[in-house]
Order: structure tokens, then C-alpha cells, then sequence
């Protein structure tokens, strides 16, 4: 339902609101000409064709001959040519396109003489790769964050002091430092000791990826457990007292009652918070994960194309972070039809 | 069936309330007992001691001969022998009414679906409201709740039936329809502890009327001692504020 948040209709004229939109557009020109004006005057190099490139490429291959020595066979291999040579270092063939190379049988070869170039197949740039582990790392730790928060938040409102006291302390440990820090002790505190324990006892040492989900889930799960507990505390206490009564034990009543229940309430600020998640990987470049941020900094560091690749990197993570906020609001709306 | 011995308990929050100053009392199967009182008796929170919705400061509380009570007893398997009826309905809103009635079946007494469903629709006919089986706990009147409530409490067959103002919530006109249902569990013998304003329920059905004040049973009986010639008082100026 639509609600006019004034009962005065300012609006209601329809030229006003002509006028009041296109004022939203002039200020939003007026924003994106001053930073273009901006970079003129500062004698910025647009180069936006470039871009691309990082999402999807075709690398340039050379292959170069390893020895002296001449090529045994050149024979059609479906819409390809198996080119084999045979140098002083051992036989080789190469597979490679047709028209990218210029020999025939028995031409000999010398060290460094180039056997074939060509345009390889297409392979995801950069970017592409950055924002998958970007995805990657926010999904499994979406998913351990949720299970550490909903654990947290029962043990929260339980009276047992050990579930209560443990959850009070890890939120407020986790809460009162900053992501950063503790992203740093995962890898290099924790990640040393460990990896070293596992080595000692014949078992290879993890991914610093799994130091960074560990990092961001037991971070987002520190929040979670609030959200949960203000969720399982906005229930009202008679349907505690209705699953009790009959007979029901605490953890049958918490599961099946209670948080169905409080999902409804928990949804929105959830959401929020794996929104959060998803931004907050982006500090995991500092323990040399190599997700969005990261990658947009690599991709600078060769092409110096600090305005693009930056702004590129803003809307992706946008495009994730919409893409988030727009399924939870479908949830939403499907949850609140009761 | 129940015996209360010497119950004490004090809320000590907002401020201090005696809420039962050494209550005692024995109901026998098959009974049923009206508590009534003026609000802040009690009456209530005695109820709610008889499955340890509320621990007692003091004393003892027998079902069946267990000690409630006492921590080594397992009080989910002696609230899933009675059952409560809430003042405010308390239905699940989450489920729907067929849920509703079947949950605890499922959960406590690990009933298969063909059975706690044909219980649930058993009862719900018993109740008169067998066509809102797939209706959501928001879609009905106070009084249709109140009764699926009573269905979902009857689905665990209970010995023991206890309401805590089952009618105080509901408008006027849908008070009859929870009564009666009320009225025909006690005529099939189930034993019933109510607490209720409802004087004409407890001058019909009742076999024994408890009157409750500042924490204390003031005095006791049948109902026609009780509204006819009260000894004490208090009863008496009670009885002539409501009547």
C-alpha cells in the first residue's frame, strides 16, 4: 500500500513533480560532470576499452624451440596441426591453431627460434577471479557465521551460566576489536600454530582462505548471536510457557517454536549484516587472499588504471550487495503473508 | 491426584509480593476444583506451581506421587500429563490450527502423522471448529482460538486440565462457546483446575470452589456453601462486589 509519508500534498501538482525529478537528475549530471571535469584538469587517461580484458582475455602464446634440432612432423590433428620437433633436449609436439606458425617437415631449428604464436583460449581475468572468491569466502562464511550466531544467541537466553557466560564473552571479545586485527591474528597467530601443528603431524597446512572464513565467520557470528537474541526475545514469553506446559523440553521448544518464530524478525538485520560480510572481505587481501580488492590492486599495479579498475571494483561489489538486499526482500515479503 | 503441601512463594520483583503464603491443598481425580479470588490472590501463580511454570519458594508439590520439585524429576514428562489453557490463547502463529494441535504430539509422545491427525481432527470436531483445521491461529475470533487451544492441550490426553482464565480475554458473546466446551470435559469426568471469574461456570460444574486472597486459601467447598452462606468475610464482601 502506498502512504504519503506528509498529508500535505506539495506534490501534488503535476509540474512540481516534473520539475522535482528532473532536479534529482541535474544533481546526479552535476555530481558525475564535476568528477569528470575534475579528472580532465588533472590530465587523466580514460581508457575504459581496457577494461574488459580483466573480466575475460585470450592470453598471447610463443613457444620457442628448447635446442637445436628440425621438425619431425607437421600433421592435422581435427581443426588443429600436432607440430612435432625434434631438438638435443628431446621430441616435442605441440598442438597448435592453424596459420601460427611457418614450417614444414625437415626445416631445422636453432635455440629460441619461435615455433608458434597464437591467441590461447579465453580465460577469466582478474576481476572475474577476485570476485569469485569474493563470493566464494562470503557464502561459506554466510553459512558458519549463521550457525555460530543461531548457537550463540540460544545459549545466550539460556540460564545455564556456562552457554550464557561463553556467549557474553565471545560477543564482547569479538565486538570490541577491530575486524582488521582479528583477520591478523587468524593468519598469523593462529595460522602459524596451526599450520605448524598440522605439518608436525604429516598433514599439509591449510589455505590462508580458510584463516580468512574462519576470521570473518567467527566476526559476523559475534553479530549474529545479538540479532538472534533480540529476535528470540521479541517472541512472547506465553508461547514458551504453551510449548512447555506441554511437555515439551527447552531445546524442542527453542527449534520449533520459538526461532521459526523470531526468522521473521531476525530477517532484515540479517541481511544488513551479510551485507556487511561481503564488504568486510575485502580487508582479507591483507593476509594475501586474493579476492576483489586485491585483485583490483594487482590489476592496477600493471596497468595503472587507478580510475577505472577502482570504480569498476565499486560496482561489482554494489552489484553484489543489490543482488543480496533484493533476494532478502523477496524472502521477506513470502515470510510476512501470514 | 495433586497435593499441594504448604506452598510458599515470593516475587520479589517489580516490588515484594507474597503471592502464596503456605498453601495447601488436595485434588482428587476426577475433581473439578474453581479457584477464584480478586486479582493479585495468587490464584494465578498457584495454578502455574502445579507444572512448575512457577518454582516455589517452599514446600512440596505431589502429581501422581512425584515431587515436582525436585530436580531429579523429569517435569516434561509431568507437564506432558497436563494440560494448560492460557488467559491469552498463546496459539502458535506460525503454524496453522492442524499445527497447532499436532506438534506436541509429534514431539512428546512420537506419534506417527495418521494418528496425531486423526486425533487432532477428533478433537477439533469435539470443539466445533473441525472446518478451520487449515485455517491460520490470525484468521480466527478469540473464541475459536481459545478452543484450539484446548484441542491442542486435549491432543496429549492429559489426566489433569488446568486453565488460567480461559475466558477473561474474550469479547462477551464468545465467552459461551469456550464455557461449554469446559462444561462438557468436566461432565466427562476429566479433572480440572480452573481459574475463572465465571461464577455461574463455577455454581454449575464445579465440585469444589477455592477462594483465594493475599496469598492464602481463605476458605473452601462445595458451591453451595460457597455462594450461599459464606463464613468468612472476606468471602462475603467479595461475593457482594461481583454478585
Amino acid at each position: 500500500m502506498k502512504q504519503n509519508i506528509s498529508n500535505i500534498k506539495r506534490l501534488s501538482n503535476p509540474f512540481a513533480y516534473v520539475l522535482s525529478v528532473c532536479g534529482f537528475f541535474v544533481l546526479l549530471f552535476m555530481v558525475i560532470g564535476s568528477v569528470y571535469y575534475a579528472t580532465v584538469a588533472v590530465d587523466y587517461h580514460w581508457r575504459w576499452f581496457k577494461v574488459p580484458q580483466y573480466f575475460m582475455y585470450q592470453p598471447d602464446i610463443t613457444l620457442y624451440s628448447e635446442g637445436f634440432g628440425e621438425i619431425e612432423s607437421v600433421s592435422p590433428n581435427k581443426d588443429k596441426f600436432d607440430v612435432t620437433v625434434t631438438t638435443d633436449a628431446g621430441e616435442r609436439t605441440y598442438t597448435v591453431p592453424k596459420g601460427s606458425f611457418d614450417w614444414t617437415e625437415g626445416d631445422l631449428v636453432s635455440p629460441g627460434d619461435m615455433i608458434a604464436t597464437y591467441e590461447g583460449d579465453w580465460q577469466p581475468g582478474i576481476l572475474a577471479k577476485g570476485m569469485w572468491v569474493t563470493l566464494k569466502i562470503s557464502f561459506i562464511s554466510t553459512i558458519f557465521g549463521i550457525l555460530l550466531g543461531i548457537i550463540g544467541g540460544v545459549a545466550r537466553v539460556s540460564d545455564t551460566p556456562v552457554l550464557k557466560w561463553s556467549s557474553i564473552t565471545y560477543v564482547e571479545i569479538i565486538r570490541g576489536s577491530p575486524l582488521l586485527v582479528q583477520i591478523m591474528i587468524f593468519y598469523f597467530v593462529l595460522g602459524t600454530t596451526m599450520n605448524k601443528i598440522l605439518l608436525m603431524n604429516g598433514i599439509p597446512k591449510l589455505d590462508p582462505e580458510w584463516y580468512g572464513i574462519m576470521a570473518l565467520s567467527v566476526f559476523t557470528g559475534a553479530y549474529v548471536v545479538e540479532i538472534v537474541r533480540a529476535g528470540i526475545e521479541s517472541i512472547h514469553p506465553g508461547q514458551v510457557e504453551a510449548a512447555r506446559s506441554s511437555g515439551m523440553t527447552y531445546f524442542q521448544c527453542m527449534f520449533h517454536i520459538i526461532l521459526p518464530q523470531a526468522l521473521r524478525t531476525i530477517l532484515p538485520p540479517l541481511a544488513g549484516q551479510f551485507i556487511n560480510l561481503i564488504k568486510d572481505s575485502s580487508l582479507l587481501g591483507m593476509i594475501s587472499i586474493r579476492e576483489l580488492t586485491k585483485a583490483t590492486r594487482e590489476g592496477i599495479t600493471t596497468s595503472l588504471q587507478t580510475f577505472e579498475l577502482w570504480i569498476v571494483c565499486a560496482i561489482l561489489y554494489l552489484m553484489m550487495t543489490f543482488t543480496l538486499s533484493m533476494c532478502v526482500q523477496y524472502l521477506e515479503r513470502r515470510t510476512a503473508t501470514r | 491426584m495433586i497435593d499441594v503441601k504448604h506452598i510458599y512463594k515470593t516475587f520479589y520483583v517489580p516490588h515484594e509480593v507474597k503471592a502464596l503464603v503456605d498453601v495447601s491443598n488436595t485434588i482428587e481425580a476426577g475433581e473439578v476444583v474453581v479457584v477464584i479470588g480478586p486479582s493479585g490472590s495468587g490464584k494465578s501463580t498457584f495454578l502455574r506451581c502445579l507444572n512448575r511454570l512457577e518454582t516455589a519458594d517452599h514446600g512440596q508439590i505431589l502429581v501422581d506421587g512425584v515431587d515436582i520439585f525436585d530436580p531429579k524429576t523429569n517435569i516434561n514428562k509431568v507437564r506432558a500429563e497436563m494440560g494448560m489453557v492460557f488467559q491469552s490463547f498463546n496459539l502458535y502463529p506460525h503454524l496453522s490450527v492442524m499445527g497447532n494441535v499436532t506438534m506436541a504430539q509429534k514431539l512428546v509422545r512420537n506419534r506417527p502423522k495418521k494418528e496425531r491427525d486423526e486425533k487432532a481432527l477428533m478433537l477439533l470436531e469435539k470443539v466445533g471448529i473441525a472446518n478451520k483445521a487449515k485455517a491460520w491461529p490470525s484468521n480466527l475470533s478469540g473464541g475459536q482460538q481459545q478452543r484450539v487451544a484446548i484441542a491442542r492441550a486435549l491432543a496429549m490426553d492429559p489426566k489433569i486440565m488446568l486453565f488460567d482464565e480461559p475466558t477473561s480475554a474474550l469479547d462477551p458473546e464468545m465467552i459461551g462457546e469456550v464455557l461449554e466446551v469446559m462444561k462438557t470435559l468436566a461432565k466427562e469426568g476429566m479433572t480440572m483446575v480452573c481459574v475463572t471469574h465465571e461464577m455461574g461456570f463455577a455454581r454449575e460444574v464445579g465440585d469444589r470452589v477455592i477462594f483465594m486472597d493475599e496469598g492464602m486459601i481463605v476458605e473452601e467447598g462445595t458451591p453451595e456453601h460457597f455462594f450461599k452462606n459464606p463464613t468468612h468475610d472476606r468471602t462475603k464482601l467479595f461475593l457482594k462486589q461481583i454478585l
